[in-house]
């Protein structure tokens, strides 16, 4: 069974429909991506995953059906998004961020620690900046920064919206690697990238989304090779 | 004015800044977790000392009624929202949380009412008592728009604070009532004499003002507080409700409030309508904040009751005048200063 | 409904306002006299409120100065009340448009506090100045004559009443249909759409205002001399939230709203008034007040848009006809082609710590269309927003048309000239699509306020109209001028957008992520458009991910990534170009 399944999801933002009957799954220790151009329903479909947005169809979550749930409970479960905006509490420090990232499991202190220890380990620029503000954080930390706190909810399943975005390369090179090595925390990852290349080098599968539905999918390594995918995103006539 | 009056002047409208800070300070806080203008604190704060008079001449607060109506009101809302969206298994946290926890204070107050209670008591049961108010009021009116525009949320405010001065003059009589001073001490320092009790205002400002802000530096509680001041979504991906976060700054809304009821009772006669004045100054004070800055609010507030202070010496008739007419500097500096920031105010 | 319908209704109603004072109770009269005056002060609120998106809880303190203002001139120097009008609207006037210049650049809320302090302020006034009387207020206030007759009864002045009612009805009805008062409905947009069509927010906010505080005083004016009487207490700040409920409950959105809800609210009052103290003798004062609080707040939860809506939902759609053909809007002489247009140099923006555009130059000629492309986040939105002035740019230098624009603020570069959409569609999706269209035109009509009003821009807005449907055939959305914008699906939102931006006959359009969100079909469309207007000499500047349009539409492009500039050159060139390639599709190898 799936860790993750949307079943004939829609979204609408009042009668304009942004989703229309996307239908995929993460299994578990999967990283599946949905790459595509911009206003194609990505982002819609990460945010009605999480709840924050309602949506028609049904998305189900460790055996549940969730499409109904808060978005609190969603993270209690083990679901958490790392938002295009990231989101950050700018005015609180790398290390409050971190903390208010456990919030769910507020009780296990012991654990809070040993986690905290571990993300400033992988993120090594963190910990140099513990104190700061996440405000003045480099567009590159403060990715970093929610992807630390994102990881501090434990979660089974984490969705990453536009991971690369605003970042130089080197960087990007360097978040991908981390998102690469998350598959040996246990993770199972959803991965929504406009970067096609990073993302699908990084993932098992994927799917092409453009105005609201999914056009196709494939294994990752087929689909980074494949022609269309090109002229999807510089256009031309090579798929054609 | 010779300096002598200056200086006794200020000390008193430091005293009386003090109580405006402490009223302020729950404004901004819950502005800024819940965008709620909670215009009835004054009312809050009025209704403590209305029921700290009475328990001090051995009759049954007002606020006993109030209190009962408005948790059996919120518990009826609640279960009835839970029943109806399938989560009838949160219905006994729901009692817990709406009934019992509210009634306790209530029964305390029923039986101990009537006795002779020591003053320090009385102060800890005027306060408990006044505590579930505003996260009650919370659950049955603001929560049903919580998605509303600051203005719509404003205007529900302004007939909330309305509706609470009707009810004050239901449960509490037209009376005015002026409690036992907490002390009577006077101290003479160059000349000029200083009360205990603007002393005892200033202290407690002061550390109530710090607990608030030991509250958000050191605990998770108050650091969730301020996640969902500082980014609502963020803290919701954290699995941080905002509810209930707006509870708590609520009841620490309410705790502030009612510590300033405790503190102006003895110096001022209180009505059940003298709230409306008292918050209104208030929010003066946290508009000088810019209704999101703690510390600019504090010193504003205490800017207020200096200013009233000598505008009661130059013209008692006037004083409110004067003190309303600087909130017109006060926007004009803030609209030159504050970037232009602004909140989409669409449908 | 046919509007032959629409006319026998309102004629049959003002028939039979007309006629009232003969077959009804003179206490009936006298209510209806009251609710005349509410109904004014309420349309105030509608206009201020439901409109123009403010509140204010202090319309009450207007009426109060109105009141007191022709009070004293009437009752205590002897002046005529015609004089006391005069008095009390240039004094509520002069008040309300320096309260308003003082609070309506600030967020919205930040003016209804004050209102709530300076209604306090002003009743306090009236109860402290001798002169005023105290708070035992100014009696004999003498009837306000017409000719020889004064008014005295309760059935003399509600003629004045009602007909000055219904003539601010017409007139506020005239003015919501002129191009001042669909930039009134656009104030709800936000100050970025509403200043990117050249509309001087602040100015339309303040008028507003204005017109509010006018109307109340109208009200306070005739309360002065039907009572005949004045003290604080009718001017409180309670009364201002009665007021604001009023508009609320009768529907704030619609002119009508004020009239309804003012009836049901006095009536309510009234009704109330009678039997709460049967039910609590000895409170029935407040438990009127906790009563109204409380519908109050049930009635915003539950029914915001209040009564009127909700009726006019029931009745069925009314006809409209297309609008007649009528002679075009000036045009303006677009540059001659190849004429260097914009220069953008160096221009810097920073965010806080962050830079979101470093050291960006480049230019555009006049006729040419240029893509600016790169990865999201890399600053192109903002490159935007620097060129139209939506915001300051840190360092750097912009030229328009000859003239430097770099300080120049938003509504002055729209009025030069520069047309824009947004990437979040930015309309008014309760207006009708021809009237969002409409709003594009505001910088090449002139009508104000007062030609509104009096319709005296009727020969204007024919060709503004006619100008705007067909801006709309043009895009392709010339079927249903009347559909809601905010029905139709977002891809076309953002072709409306463009429809908009055509109608202020721009010389540069700037389009932010025009293909989003359309079909392959309308893509197409949309770029044959697009070289159409190009043929025209319209110079264009487009910021789009969907590359396949940009490739094939543009003249030449400009990557950026990271804030910086990366490349310049024709289409070709940039495709083959192995850096575009690795910003794009990533070079995590």
């Amino acid at each position: 069974m799936p860790l993750l399944a949307f079943d004939k999801v829609g979204v609408s933002y009042g009668k304009a429909e942004a989703v229309r009957g996307v239908s995929l799954a993460v299994e578990t220790g999967q990283i599946v991506t949905v790459i595509g151009p911009n206003g194609a329903g990505k982002t819609s479909l990460l945010t009605a995953a999480i709840g924050l947005l309602p949506s028609s169809g049904r998305i189900t979550f460790a055996g549940e059906n969730v499409t109904r749930l808060e978005t609190e409970r969603r993270v209690e479960m083990g679901l958490s998004l790392v938002p295009e905006q990231r989101e950050l509490f700018t005015d609180m420090s790398v290390y409050d961020n971190l903390l208010l990232g456990a919030f769910v499991r507020r009780g296990d202190k012991a654990g809070i620690r040993r986690d905290m220890g571990e993300i400033f380990d992988r993120f090594p620029r963190l910990a140099e900046r513990r104190r700061q503000l996440a405000g003045t954080l480099s567009g590159g930390e403060r990715q970093m920064l929610a992807l630390g706190r994102a990881l501090m909810t434990k979660p089974k399943l984490l969705m990453l919206d536009e991971p690369s975005l605003g970042l130089a390369p080197l960087i990007i090179r360097e978040i991908f690697v981390i998102i690469a090595s998350l598959r040996e925390l246990g993770v199972s990852i959803l991965l929504v990238e406009q970067n096609a290349k990073a993302a699908l080098e990084t993932a098992d599968f994927g799917h092409v989304m453009e105005t609201g539905e999914i056009n196709h999918s494939g294994p990752a390594g087929e689909l980074i090779n494949d022609p269309r995918l090109i002229s999807t995103y510089l256009g031309g006539n090579e798929g054609e | 004015m010779t300096s002598d009056i200056a200086a006794f002047l200020t000390i008193d409208g430091i005293a009386t800044g003090a109580i405006y800070v402490l009223i302020a300070l729950g404004i901004v806080l819950i502005f800024t977790v819940t965008r709620v203008i909670f215009v009835p604190f004054g009312d809050i704060a009025a209704f403590t000392a209305l029921s700290l008079a009475a328990l001090e001449m051995k009759q049954l607060p007002g606020t006993v009624g109030l209190v009962a109506v408005l948790a059996v009101l919120a518990t009826l809302v609640e279960t009835a929202s839970l029943l109806r969206t399938g989560k009838a298994r949160q219905v006994p946290r729901a009692l817990l949380f709406y009934l019992v926890l509210p009634m306790i204070p209530v029964a305390l107050v029923w039986i101990a009412a009537g006795g002779d209670i020591p003053l320090p008591l009385r102060i800890i049961l005027a306060l408990a008592l006044i505590l579930p108010i505003a996260p009650l009021l919370d659950r049955l009116v603001f929560r049903p728009i919580a998605d509303g525009t600051v203005l719509l949320l404003l205007t529900v405010s302004v007939a909330l604070h309305f509706a609470l001065v009707g009810l004050g003059l239901l449960f509490f009589g037209p009376e005015g009532v002026r409690t036992e001073a907490l002390t009577d001490a006077v101290w003479i320092v160059g000349g000029i004499p200083i009360a205990g009790q603007s002393i005892l205002i200033v202290v407690a400002a002061i550390v109530f003002s710090g607990l608030l802000f030991a509250f958000f530096g050191f605990t998770l509680a108050g650091k969730s507080l301020h996640a969902t001041a500082v980014n609502r979504t963020g803290a919701r991906l954290m699995g941080i409700r905002p509810e209930r976060t707006g509870t708590i700054a609520y009841l620490l809304g309410s705790l502030l409030a009612g510590v300033s009821g405790i503190l102006i009772a003895p110096v001022n006669t209180m009505f059940y309508d003298s709230g409306f004045l008292l918050g209104l100054k208030a929010f003066v004070g946290a508009i000088i904040g810019g209704l999101v800055s703690f510390p600019v609010t504090a010193i504003g507030s205490l800017c207020v009751g200096i200013l009233e202070s000598f505008a009661a010496f130059q013209s008692s008739a006037f004083k409110e005048v004067i003190v309303f007419s600087i909130l017109i500097p006060v926007l004009l500096w803030r609209s030159y200063t504050s970037a232009h920031r602004e909140e989409d105010i669409d449908e | 409904m046919s509007p032959r319908i629409t006319q026998l209704a309102i004629a049959v109603a003002v028939l039979l306002l007309a006629t009232a004072p003969l077959y009804v109770a003179p206490f009936t009269v006298t209510l209806l006299d009251y609710i005349g005056i509410y109904a004014l002060v309420a349309l105030g609120i509608v206009l201020l409120t439901g409109i123009g998106g403010m509140v204010s809880f202090g319309q009450s303190a207007f009426m109060g100065v109105a009141a007191y203002s022709t009070a004293w001139a009437t009752a205590l120097m002897g002046f005529s009340p015609w004089l006391g009008l005069l008095l009390a609207l240039v004094l509520t006037g002069a008040l309300a448009a320096v309260l308003g210049a003082v609070t309506l650049r600030l967020n919205g809320h930040f003016l209804s506090l004050s209102t709530i302090a300076w209604g306090l302020a002003i009743y306090f006034t009236f109860g402290n100045v001798e002169g005023l009387g105290n708070f035992n207020g100014i009696t004999n206030v003498p009837p306000i004559t017409i000719g020889a007759t004064p008014l005295l009864g309760s059935d003399q002045i509600y003629f004045l009443i009602w007909g000055i009612l219904l003539v601010a009805l017409l007139l506020a009805h005239n003015l919501l249909g002129s191009r001042i008062g669909r930039a009134m409905r656009s104030l709800r947009g936000g100050k970025a759409m509403v200043e990117s069509l050249g509309v001087d927010a602040f100015r339309v906010k303040l008028v507003t205002f204005v017109i509010a505080a006018l109307l109340a005083t109208l009200a306070g004016w005739l309360y002065a001399h039907m009572s005949r009487f004045v003290s604080p207490a009718p001017f409180d700040v309670t009364k201002g939230i009665e007021f604001l409920m009023m508009a609320m409950v009768g529907g704030s959105g619609h002119l009508l709203g004020a009239v309804v809800g003012a009836a049901l609210i006095t009536v309510l009052k009234n009704a109330v008034q009678d039997y709460l103290p049967l039910i609590a003798p000895a409170s029935a004062g407040q438990l009127e007040i906790v009563a109204f609080s409380l519908l109050f707040i049930l009635f915003l939860q539950y029914a915001r848009d209040g009564i009127v809506p909700f009726v006019a939902g029931l009745l069925p759609e009314p006809k409209r006809r297309l609008p007649e053909t009528a002679e075009p809007l000036a045009r303006r002489a677009q540059p001659a082609r190849g004429t260097p247009l914009l220069s953008a140099e160096a221009c810097t923006r920073r965010f806080g710590g962050l830079i979101a555009v470093n050291d960006v130059s480049f230019e555009l000629k006049s006729g040419e269309i240029l893509g600016l492309i790169g990865p999201n986040g890399a600053g192109k939105s903002t490159m935007f927003n620097l060129l139209t002035g939506a915001l300051p740019v840190s360092e750097g230098r912009i030229t328009f048309a000859g003239a430097d624009i770099t300080r120049t603020a938003q509504r002055r570069i729209a009025r030069a000239g520069i047309a824009r959409t947004f990437q979040h569609v930015k309309l008014r999706p309760k207006m009708s699509l021809i009237d969002n269209v409409l709003l594009g035109t505001h910088t090449r009509t002139h009508s104000g306020f007062l030609s509104g009003a009096l319709r005296l821009d009727r020969a204007e807005e024919r060709r503004a109209r006619h100008e705007a449907l067909v801006q709309l055939r043009r895009v392709g959305l010339g079927d249903q001028p009347y559909e809601l914008a905010g029905n139709l699906p977002l891809g076309n939102q953002r072709i409306l957008e463009i429809a908009r931006a055509l109608a202020a006959d721009p010389i540069l359009l700037v389009l932010d992520e025009p293909a989003a969100g359309l079909r392959r079909q309308e893509k197409l469309a949309l770029a044959e458009l697009l070289r159409a207007l190009r043929t025209e000499g319209l110079t264009i500047l487009i910021v789009e991910h969907d590359m396949e349009f940009v490739m094939n539409l543009v003249d030449r492009i400009v990557v950026m990534e990271f804030g910086s500039k990366l490349v310049q050159g024709d289409p070709a060139s940039v495709r083959a170009d192995a850096r575009v390639q690795e910003a794009y599709l990533g070079g995590v190898a």
